[in-house]
């Protein structure tokens, strides 16, 4: 959760979730392993090459694709380049303020770009055109306009949705052609509260928690990033449980928002 | 303004590329109440343009400096997407959206009832999801529709809309062709109900006739407009009985 989100929750509000979570519902009648509803409107930018509206309960991203040619990195001249950059508008939230991004949207956008990364979601062999010289550079942008917690979650999905979708031309001239997918990775993100473990936490949440987790998998089974957040701590069972929770959550997720593409 | 092409941006009908006549417009789409968190929220769709604005405020202008102990001051902020135009926009402001920002803020600050506020602030996020030509007074026309759905005292209503010059010919409501190849451009805006011009630019050339003829078309099209915006404010309640609640 972004430093300046992390207002003052009245006691009575803490006393009455924590009573909740002991019977084993959330406040808002979610179960612990339950998200939020997520409604994903694809194509929501043409002019961009893929595009996303993302509604995760309250939390509202647009995330949008641009894919231009460019040059490789020294480094590695027969792969494509992708970057990832999350802009916590003003628009979000009363004290959310403009200027460069801070130390919490850089987190959160590096935890969206790994989970993508290390999944190579993205076949960035394909994306290469003349190696050492010409490569497709894939830019993701993602608009954070209404914030109510969890937008890693928000924004890995609209991210996964967008890509699924995106169309690019390699030659100018030539035809639109889909972006090479290996695969689909979902993050789920997790909060503790008392010992509890909680997925896909709204904003009263995160600040009643101290400790976060973000766990993201592919539908293979595998663990493709990882990143714990906030001042708490997890027991390594704690952990596992969140791992365990964040495969089953996720499949469900992948399975809603991309029933079709699959 | 632009460089000439050899698109023929008006045919042997008098149509536009689009298929418009000279003085009709995009089709425009205004909701409110897109956002939860924002006091007040609209999404305008004006062609391929998407933009959404969001309303925070009255409340305490920071830095203090920045206070009016006569009237609220309005800050808007027009900012565009990185994804908005063809070729991605590095995040931030440039010179361009500072003085469109600088601009929409003024025309604003005739609408709103500003003395009732003294010492605060009135923040309106301007986002430009998609670009298609004619984004600041679209945004403006928004803009106003989010005040009131903000629930801030206004006099009036802030319309925009732009003409311009395609072909030698004056048009209502450019396209991006238009807008890239055309010869001029003139956006403008209005209080609908005395008429007064609260924003004005214009580049490129027009006679004074050329002129004319451009304010006049832009001044029956913001009537048309206006409509779309109180029909946009007036969906919240649709429904609701006059005094009865919902």
């Amino acid at each position: 959760m972004p430093k300046d989100a992390s207002g003052v929750l009245s006691e009575i509000k803490r006393t009455f979730i924590q009573e909740k979570l002991k019977s084993g519902i959330r406040e808002d009648g979610r179960k612990f392993d339950e998200t939020r509803n997520i409604t994903i409107e694809e194509n929501f930018i043409p002019r961009a090459q893929g595009s996303a509206f993302v509604q995760l309960g309250r939390t509202k991203v647009i995330v949008g694709i641009k894919i231009e040619s460019g040059e490789p990195f020294p480094d590695t001249p027969n792969l494509g380049v992708m970057t990832t950059n999350v802009e916590m508008l003003p628009m979000a939230f009363p004290t959310f303020e403009p200027g460069p991004p801070n130390e919490d949207s850089i987190e959160i956008a590096r935890v969206v770009d790994r989970g993508i990364r290390e999944s190579k979601m993205i076949n960035l062999e394909k994306l290469c055109i003349e190696p050492g010289k010409k490569v497709m550079i894939v830019f993701i942008d993602i608009d954070v306009i209404d914030f109510d917690g969890n937008i890693i979650d928000a924004c890995t999905m609209g991210v996964v949705k967008a890509l699924s979708f995106a169309r690019y031309k390699p030659d100018p001239e030539g035809d639109e052609i889909p972006v090479p997918i290996n695969n689909h990775p979902i993050s789920v993100t997790m909060v503790k509260i008392g010992n509890e473990i909680l997925c896909d936490p709204n904003l009263e949440e995160e600040q009643m928690s101290n400790a976060r987790i973000t766990v993201t998998m592919t539908e293979d089974g595998k663990i493709r990033a990882m990143q714990k957040g906030n001042i708490g701590s997890f027991t390594v069972g704690q952990i596992n449980e969140a791992i365990q929770m964040s495969e089953r959550v996720g499949n469900v997720v992948r399975d809603q928002i991309l029933g079709e593409v699959r | 303004m632009g460089t000439p092409s050899d698109k023929k941006l008006i045919d042997e009908n008098g149509l536009r590329l689009d298929g418009r006549g000279p003085d009709e417009l995009r089709p425009i789409r205004i909701k409110t109440d897109v956002l939860e968190r924002a006091d007040g929220s609209a999404m305008i769709e004006w062609g391929g343009n998407k933009i959404i604005v969001a309303v925070y405020g009255p409340r305490e202008a920071y830095p203090k400096h920045t206070q009016d102990i006569e009237r609220a001051v309005i800050k808007a902020r027009y900012n565009m997407a990185a994804f908005s135009v063809d070729e991605r926009k590095r995040p931030g402001p440039d010179r361009r959206s500072v003085e469109i920002s600088k601009v929409i803020s003024e025309a604003l600050t005739a609408a709103v009832m500003v003395e009732q506020f003294p010492r605060t602030q009135i923040d309106v996020f301007i986002e430009v999801a998609q670009a298609d030509a004619g984004t600041r007074i679209a945004s403006l026309t928004a803009a106003s529709v989010a005040l009131a759905n903000a629930g801030i005292p206004m006099k009036d209503f802030v319309v925009g809309c732009t003409a311009g010059k395609v072909e030698g010919k004056v048009v209502l409501d450019l396209s991006k062709e238009e807008d890239n190849f055309g010869q001029a451009d003139l956006p403008m805006a209005v209080l609908p109900k005395s008429g007064d011009v609260v924003l004005i630019q214009m580049d490129g050339d027009l006679s004074k006739e050329e002129f004319d003829t451009a304010v006049a078309m832009i001044t029956d099209a913001t009537k048309r407009i206006h409509e779309i915006q109180r029909e946009a404010l007036a969906e919240k309640y649709k429904g609701t009985e006059p005094g009865g609640g919902e």
